[in-house]
């Protein structure tokens, strides 16, 4: 592929299907998990609500967006589902949403067949019934796939998103790919200490666990490179949503907040960082929406689409997130208000799937810049 | 009507044109001028404006169907601020006079226009300008206009001006403003080049002595001309075309061709840099594409104002990256005579021209600063500067 071709002419707007979806995540979420529940239950060592989750995957039957309707899901696209990951990204609710719902259904996806056990686990994952993240690195980038497929079943992850929500974990060896439940013998699912609270890791080790084998190595790398780059793309979403809370509440503060009888948001050193910010926010909005409908269309442009997006969103998303705190002063230090879970997962957001580095190297490779 | 006209029938139309008047045999003017009479100059311009009263999302479609016949077209960089600035004032503040004089030889390209508004003391504070216009006690009506404009792009070659002048001294500042049609070959008119960083005189000085403009001339009331201006600046700013940019379709295109051609030139903080800007690039036109979207959706967003600010800033840093690459060939400058150009040509000259004029985009048309002024205002709502020349008189005001 050369720089100038674009395989697929991209709709960037938000359909009227997808505001009316919009509307339905936001208002559970505003109703289920504003930011005091969210700080409450992270400090409760309980994260994921349940209920919540319950009526995301299937009362809103967001769980099954990615999947067709034959094999038990919606049979919407991408597209739609970033619309509900934005809604996470601003809300920062503790939800297996883009580890299971997105990345461990993408590479069931691509490895299911008529009478395969994929089949029946996606099935599952869809209609919200069971929880599934793929077992390895969330720092793991799309490109970095392949050689992940080495080992056997006796192995320790760490660092592993979600795991301590799963049923199943998806796990990548050098004979293929595992479906490994995390109930069974052998099986261990350790919490880590995260940086960012409100995405638990944990340290996944297999020692003489047993699992399913979905699929040969050959197959499985093609399913879990296409898992990671709809994770990666889709995590743009994530980082526009939390960019965009970060800075509609710091107008909302610096408007209110007075110092020497003006409204701090009238000094100008803070308006144009604000607008600065905003034109940062309007252009992720961009470059999320081309990778979610590149996804969405299967299009060869995907590949660059989504390492745009990755490479440009990280940085836009921490922007906001750093100015958030900057700009609400001592407010934003503490523990009490929310832009520090707001910081945390865009800290944490942009190693995830690979770094803006690692993706702007993708770039490179794609459309022939490439390194000395 | 509008809600009648579709894709098919201009493209209809377009082919009929094409019929009448084939490119191959038809002067450029001539085909220009026939183009305009069949309303296909700008589709969403009223019926005998050059327009269909049709959507503006069908120009595209227009411009498509000529250019594959190999038409010619109006050279839309030369006469940049007759098409972006004044046509859609002069449209919706123009007598039907004025719009049938005006808009023709304008589009066609016959007449050049330029914009007579910043003065030596007024730029970003444009409303302060000094410039007067004094009604002739002689009975005629006519406007006598005195005063200094500065950095006027074209006036050069221009055969017609927008300009903004100062009727009434005495009430504050912006309600004393009136907006005038100047014909530059005027007696009074003096256009002098004034030669900027690149070395060239691209804007002039425009110096406006004893100038008589007849009432006609007048666009809009009297005292209510930053009310029209302000139409010819949000044009200024928010001029995006309706054609789809391609990838790598700006100066970024030009750079990274240079590191596909020239392994020699590569280095890693270079690769670095190179890589952000493209992906910042790439990102920028997307944005662009999202806005052109809204826009043929009916839903105009305020993303228009942000454009500018990024672009110029991807110039500049682009441009800025192009220099350093070539390294010695970055050294050498083409040409420092003084050269009066009638269009700014970025990507037809060097890489040294491109760094020092990409300079003047953070400038021309608004400030960044001042675009982010109205930005974190108009877009976010964030609280207005304190200000004291808001009630004052003009004349009141420090200068
Ligand atoms: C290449 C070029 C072509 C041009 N062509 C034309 C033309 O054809 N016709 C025409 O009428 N004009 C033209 N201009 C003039 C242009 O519109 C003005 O230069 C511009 O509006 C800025 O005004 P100024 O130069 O007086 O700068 P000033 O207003 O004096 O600004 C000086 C500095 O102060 C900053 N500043 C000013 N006000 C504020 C504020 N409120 N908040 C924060 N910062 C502020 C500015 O951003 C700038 O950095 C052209 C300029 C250039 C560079």
């Amino acid at each position: 592929m050369t720089a100038q071709t674009e395989a697929h002419a991209p709709d960037l707007l938000y359909s009227e299907a997808e505001e009316d979806l919009r509307s339905a995540v936001r208002s559970l979420l505003a109703d289920r998990a504003d930011a005091p529940k969210v700080l409450a239950s992270i400090e409760s060592d309980t994260p994921y609500d349940q209920r919540l989750w319950d009526s995301l995957a299937s009362g809103i039957g967001a769980a099954g967006l990615l999947v067709p309707e034959k094999l038990g899901g919606q049979g919407a696209s991408h597209r739609e589902a970033a619309v509900v990951i934005e809604e996470l990204g601003r809300s920062v609710a503790p939800a297996p949403y883009l580890t299971s719902s997105v990345v461990a259904t993408e590479v069931l996806l691509a490895l299911v067949t008529d009478d395969g056990p994929a089949g029946e686990l996606l099935a599952g994952l869809a209609a919200g019934r069971k929880v599934a993240v793929l077992a390895l690195p969330f720092a793991t980038a799309p490109a970095d796939s392949a050689r992940a497929l080495t080992g056997t079943l006796d192995r320790t992850v760490t660092g592993v998103a979600d795991a301590v929500a799963a049923d199943v974990l998806l796990v990548p060896t050098g004979e293929g790919l595992y479906a490994v439940e995390t109930g069974g013998d052998g099986v261990g699912v350790q919490p880590l200490v995260a940086l960012d609270l409100t995405r638990p890791l944990a340290a996944v080790t297999l020692s003489g666990a047993t699992g399913t084998r979905l699929a040969e190595a050959g197959p499985a790398a093609a399913a879990v490179t296409r898992g990671l780059l709809a994770g990666a793309g889709l995590l743009a979403s994530e980082q526009l949503g939390v960019a965009e809370w970060c800075l509609t509440e710091t107008v909302r503060y610096t408007r209110e907040r007075h110092q020497f009888n003006r409204p701090v948001g009238s000094f100008q050193s803070l308006k144009h960082r604000m607008a600065q910010l905003w034109l940062e926010v309007v252009s992720a909005r961009a470059a999320a929406r081309n990778a979610a409908d590149a996804l969405a269309a299967g299009s060869p442009d995907a590949p660059l689409a989504v390492a745009v997006a990755q490479a440009y969103c990280s940085t836009v998303a921490v922007h906001a997130a750093e100015e958030c705190v900057q700009l609400h002063g001592g407010i934003g230090m503490t523990w009490e208000h929310p832009a520090h879970l707001y910081l945390k997962r865009a800290k944490a957001d942009s190693i995830a799937y690979g770094s803006a580095g690692r993706h702007r190297d993708a770039v490179a490779e794609l459309v022939e810049l490439e390194a000395p | 009507m509008s809600a009648t006209i579709d894709a098919q029938q201009v493209r209809r139309l377009a082919r009929e044109l094409l019929a009448a008047h084939p490119p191959a045999t038809t002067g450029r003017t001539a085909f220009l001028e026939a183009r305009f009479d069949a309303g296909l100059a700008w589709v969403h311009y009223p019926v005998g404006l050059g327009g269909l009263d049709a959507p503006r999302s069908l120009q595209p479609v227009v411009d498509a169907e000529l250019a594959a016949a190999g038409a010619p077209d109006n050279d839309p960089r030369r006469i940049g601020i007759g098409l972006g600035m004044a046509a859609p004032t002069i449209l919706g503040f123009g007598t039907d006079e004025q719009k049938k004089r005006f808009l023709r030889p304008l589009w066609v390209g016959e007449e050049v226009w330029c914009q007579l508004f910043s003065e030596p003391g007024a730029g970003s504070d444009l409303a302060a300008l000094a410039t007067r216009a004094v009604r002739d006690e002689d009975g005629s009506g006519d406007w006598v206009v005195d005063g200094q404009k500065v950095w006027t792009s074209s006036a050069h070659v221009a055969r017609w001006a927008i300009l903004i002048a100062r009727t009434d001294p005495d009430v504050p500042k912006h309600r004393g403003i009136s907006y005038f049609i100047c014909d530059m070959t005027d007696p009074g008119v003096e256009v002098r080049p004034l030669r900027q960083i690149t070395g060239e005189a691209e804007f002039n000085e425009v110096f406006l002595t004893g100038v008589r403009i007849p009432d006609s001339r007048r666009l809009g009331p009297v005292g209510d001309g930053w009310k029209v201006a302000q139409t010819t600046l949000m044009n200024e700013r928010v001029s995006i075309g309706g054609a789809r940019i391609p990838r790598e379709g700006g100066m970024i295109g030009t750079v990274a061709k240079t590191w596909r051609e020239q392994p020699a030139l590569r280095t890693h903080d270079l690769h670095r840099r190179l890589l952000t800007l493209w992906v910042e690039a790439e990102v920028a036109r997307l944005t662009g594409e999202r806005l052109r979207q809204q826009l043929v959706a009916g839903q105009p967003g305020p993303e228009g104002s942000g454009m500018k600010l990024a672009f110029a800033r991807l110039n500049q840093e682009i441009s800025g990256l192009e220099v350093e690459l070539l390294g010695d060939e970055g050294l050498l400058y083409s040409d420092w005579t003084l050269r009066r150009p009638e269009l700014v040509d970025f990507t037809g000259r060097d890489a040294g021209y491109r760094y020092l004029r990409s300079k003047g985009n953070s400038i021309e048309g608004g400030t960044s600063e001042v675009l982010l002024n109205i930005v974190a205002e108009r877009v976010l709502g964030l609280p207005v500067e304190p200000r004291n020349d808001k009630d004052a008189a003009w004349k009141d005001l420090a200068r």
